[in-house]
């Protein structure tokens, strides 16, 4: 309508129907994006569970050896594929006692390798290099390579399932 | 016959006679080359909608399929590998193209009075690019997108209090997993797209409506009191029709940018595709795709103690000063007036460039694969000496140490190591670490540390090795 067009309705019908529209058009509006944002926003809200997984017997493992182990996250969707697989470094320090320490680097996130002769595990991204207790020992990691509770159960060493360690 | 078919449609539609005002509306004389960018933007933009749709009717997203989809579509779909080569040069022109277009407008001071919502718009849309590139890359689902995906979360829990949540939006749940892929394609594909258009249609809107700039002169003050009836004035006078006038050097460049990239993704063909995204795979190299280089080389360089400023605060900062930069939007546009506007953009390329050649060396990377050290470089038949050369591979030292050539740059050179270090003072470094470098006290027995120390001894010009 122009500006100025002779409306046939009183003026207080105007604004009541012009309200009218523009609440209905933000009801359209927040359906069509409520649920939406919602839906995006839900790993926010998402538990996810943490479960045990096993990673070999007890023997298999032996001590004073880090060795990678790979283990399935807590409750993969069928469709994750390879993705659904998570690594950590495992080494068995006496007959009952395991760490398990995560392959994320404290810096962004990237895999560390475990260098057996040298006795440290290294970041292939920026750099960093920490002791084989976990601590850093060069480069740019702010803090010591976290670790996955680990515990012996029925003669299999298990972990269990966490999130990437992030800050 | 068609004619009246034409002019049947156009009363109907009006479609004609719009698309002719745009074409012949009056434009500045001499444009020239500088203002080919833009456009350019616009087409690379459009191919990677066509090809970025022909990808989509094969690729899979999904975490567990994605792979296989995209080794599908390289190796045996028709066209398959020319498409993702294009869609992977068409993305990296539409990166290098908006750079250079965003530059060319703030030297030329097109984001002044009265355009400065053309600046804003195509602020946004530079953010968008990066976006898409991004995410573009990830969609490439091979072990290098899994980590990047990982690296790009745990750069945004740097961030304070919200971190740690937009870390788990990124990975969608605790871990990477099913969840993960599909929600960047539906970015990548729908939503960053459907903004990108809009925001295209906005900024031509408002080029339309205000003009293009005119070459900026050298002490002309862009003043909002009379700018809009000089500028009128001056079309009125010298202005030239867009079509065919300015646009076919638009044509011609578009066309150079769309020839180059097919050329490239014929010569070069598309990234080859890493190991398969399995995140316990851990014989990774993660490195981010070129037009990101330079920012990994700046987490890998910037002393620990400014990291976390720099990772929140950098885009942070970026970002306003692109969105208030239209805050000096009167003055001169001419950069011969403005010479602090050309310092910084040689300066922001000159940074990106030598960041960017630093990334791709990651001089600060151990080398994994490097070989022992062969005996022309041991030199010596002495068995404590060779036995030392034997440690400095097996040991790690070698990683990121070098030896005549052959080692990592992390850590210094030692090819000369005995001119500047007495032999006690190196069997005390590999004991007691020194700053960036481990201490072998625990690791190395005294006698593995004597061979070294004894092999590293014979590591000098002045040294008797021949």
């Amino acid at each position: 309508m122009e500006p100025g067009t002779p409306s046939d309705l009183t003026p207080s019908r105007r604004r009541f129907l012009s309200r009218l529209s523009f609440a209905l058009s933000g009801f359209i509006g927040a359906v069509a994006t409520v649920p939406v944002i919602g839906y995006l926003l839900s790993p926010l809200t998402r538990k996810q569970p943490r479960v045990w997984r096993p990673v070999g017997p007890v023997d298999s493992f032996t001590i004073g050896q880090t060795v990678n182990v790979v283990f399935e996250d807590a409750s993969p969707l069928p469709w994750a594929g390879v993705t659904a697989r998570t690594a950590a470094w495992l080494r068995r320090d006496d007959r009952e006692k395991f760490t398990a320490f995560t392959v994320h680097c404290t810096h962004l996130g990237c895999p560390v390798r475990w260098v057996a002769d040298a006795q440290l595990f290294l970041c292939p991204c920026h750099g960093g290099v920490y002791y084989s207790d976990g601590t850093v020992s060069a480069g740019p990691p702010p803090r010591t390579l976290p670790q996955y509770p680990v515990r012996v159960h029925n003669g299999q060493v298990e972990i269990l399932t966490s999130p990437i360690p992030i800050v | 016959m068609l004619r009246r078919f034409l002019s049947w449609l156009d009363d109907r539609s009006g479609l004609i006679t719009a698309t002719r005002h745009v074409l012949e509306h009056p434009v500045p004389p001499r444009t020239g080359w500088w203002y080919v960018f833009g456009s350019a933007t616009f087409i690379a933009f459009v191919l990677q909608v066509a090809t970025g749709i022909a990808l989509a009717s094969s690729y899979v997203p999904s975490s567990g399929q994605a792979y296989e989809s995209l080794k599908f579509i390289t190796e045996q779909a028709l066209l398959g590998r020319l498409l993702r080569g294009m869609h992977f040069f068409g993305a990296s022109a539409m990166v290098l193209l908006i750079g250079i277009h965003v530059s060319r407008t703030f030297l030329m001071g097109a984001f002044k009075y009265p355009r400065e919502l053309n600046w804003l718009t195509g602020a946004v849309l530079l953010l968008l690019t990066l976006a898409l590139a991004f995410t573009g890359q990830l969609l490439r689902w091979d072990q290098n997108a899994v980590w990047s995906v990982i690296v790009g979360a745990a750069q945004a829990g740097r961030m304070p209090i919200v971190g740690p949540d937009i870390a788990r939006f990124i990975l969608a749940g605790d871990t990477i997993g099913g969840a993960t892929l599909s929600r960047f394609f539906a970015f990548h594909v729908f939503f960053i797209p459907a903004i990108v258009f809009a925001f295209v249609g906005l900024h031509l809107v408002l080029v339309l409506r205000h003009g293009i700039s005119e070459r900026p002169r050298k002490g002309d003050r862009v003043d909002p009191a009379t700018y809009r009836a000089d500028y009128a004035a001056m079309l009125q006078g010298e202005g030239v029709p867009f079509w065919p006038d300015a646009a076919w050097r638009d044509v011609v460049f578009g066309a150079a940018v769309v020839a180059t990239i097919v050329l490239l993704a014929v010569v070069f063909g598309p990234p080859a595709l890493d190991k398969p995204p399995d995140p316990s795979i851990l014989e990774a190299y993660p490195r981010p795709d070129w037009y990101f280089l330079w920012y990994f080389a700046v987490l890998a360089l910037t002393p620990h103690s400014l990291e976390n400023f720099i990772i929140v605060a950098g885009p942070l900062v970026f970002g306003a000063v692109l969105l208030l930069l239209p805050l000096a939007n009167r003055g001169s546009r001419s950069v011969r007036d403005r010479p602090l506007a050309a310092v910084l953009v040689v300066f922001i390329w000159t940074v990106i460039l030598a960041f960017w050649v630093a990334g791709q060396r990651a001089d600060w990377s151990p080398n994994f694969e490097v070989p022992s050290l062969p005996a022309s470089v041991v030199g010596s038949t002495d068995s404590t000496v060779v036995a030392g050369a034997r440690l400095f591979h097996e040991k790690g030292c070698e990683y990121c140490h070098a030896i005549d050539g052959y080692g990592g740059k992390r850590g210094p050179d030692l090819s000369d190591v005995r001119s500047r270090m007495p032999p006690d003072q190196i069997g005390a470094r590999i004991t007691n670490g020194s700053v960036n470098m481990p201490a072998f006290a625990k690791t190395l027995t005294p006698d593995q540390v004597n061979m070294l120390v004894a092999f590293l001894a014979t590591r000098g010009r002045s040294s008797s090795r021949q």
